[in-house]
């Protein structure tokens, strides 16, 4: 619990000095986007290594999927994934109505715009993991009112 | 109710290593993005004096510690009450100088160094940096609110500027991650937060 709010502290630290840095220098923002989530990604294929060392093999995608949705989560994020969707051709749309990095931030569409900043690093988590258990994967998130995302 | 228990440390586990791995990223990150290691060490100094100055609220409302007398209180209560909430580990208090103004925090094994080993080109990097910016911030900014009698309330701020550095790290080969702080003043503000 207390562990959190250090993770939470290092996390929008990281965001807003990776930020703070760039408009000093050349003031590309895709860039940092890119960086937080190339770092998002070295974290979640460590992370999903440590993790997944002695569960037993998944039988097929959507099993990957519910992992990542119940226990990755948990253990990230103190809390399940609210919902899972997919069209069973490979899309998979994960929501979490209460994302633990953005409550702190606003309750509802205010700060909109500096909402995918915070995302990035999460969606690196998510390809990084899924690297490491054999899928290729595009993560994108949309967050169309706060504290709730996709 | 043995199940539950364990899988309760294996989480708190994976979530020390999730800062761990999360810290590590950000520093190869630093190092790519800056030529010298003295640029990062600035930085994660600086980024660590952001992170203390939230992380002081945080620790004060969780732990409702009173308020401490002189500077040794302060060093028991980092040592035995913030370092073990949020990392998990109790570092011990030597070396105090004779005048009471600084003292080292020995660290047995540093949790951000888990799974993490320096390179050569990289000898002057302060791996931990964020480390001393934390206690850094978080010493200048610790307040604690004093309720004097039914119509006033103070708040006092008690400031300290403190200088924190590494004299021993165990990723360039010491036994032991030793770090010394210094107190170099202490601002006291009284704020009569109240009407009158």
């Amino acid at each position: 619990m207390a562990d959190e709010a250090l993770f939470l502290l290092l996390h929008n630290e990281m965001v807003a000095g990776l930020y703070r840095a760039a408009e000093q220098g050349e003031g590309e923002n895709g860039r940092c986007t890119t960086k937080l989530e190339s770092m998002g990604f070295r974290v979640g294929q460590g992370l999903i290594e440590r993790f997944t060392k002695d569960t037993a093999r998944f039988k097929d995608e959507l099993d990957i999927m519910k992992f990542i949705c119940k226990d990755f989560w948990t253990t990230v994020f103190k809390k399940q994934i609210d919902n899972l969707r997919t069209n069973h051709q490979g899309i998979y749309v994960l929501q979490d109505n209460k994302f633990r990095l953005l409550t702190q931030m606003s309750a509802g569409k205010q700060y909109l715009e500096h909402a995918p900043k915070y995302l990035a690093f999460t969606c690196g988590l998510i390809r990084g993991g899924l690297s490491n258990l054999g899928i290729k994967s595009i993560v994108t998130a949309e967050v169309s009112s706060m504290p709730a995302c996709k | 109710m043995s199940r539950q228990a364990g899988r309760g440390t294996e989480s708190k586990k994976m979530n020390s290593e999730l800062f761990t791995l999360t810290y590590g990223a950000l520093v190869t990150q630093l190092c790519k993005d800056y030529e010298n290691d003295e640029d990062v060490n600035k930085q994660l100094d600086k980024m660590g004096y952001n992170i203390g100055v939230r992380l002081i609220e945080d620790f004060l409302a969780r732990s409702n510690v009173g308020r401490c007398h002189d500077f040794r209180e302060t060093a028991d209560v980092i040592a035995k009450i913030a370092f073990k909430m949020y990392l998990g580990i109790t570092p011990s208090i030597t070396n105090w100088s004779p005048g009471g103004d600084e003292f080292s925090l020995i660290l047995e094994n540093n949790p951000l160094v888990d799974f993490v080993e320096l390179p050569d080109n990289h000898s002057s990097l302060i791996y931990s940096n964020l480390l001393c910016g934390v206690l850094r911030g978080a010493l200048e900014m610790v307040s604690q609110g004093l309720s004097s009698s039914e119509t006033e309330i103070r708040t006092t701020k008690v400031q300290m500027a403190v200088d924190v550095k590494f004299v021993q790290d165990t990723l360039k080969g010491d036994s032991v991650t030793e770090i010394r702080m210094k107190f170099i003043r202490r601002i006291e503000d009284n704020l009569p937060a109240g009407e009158e």
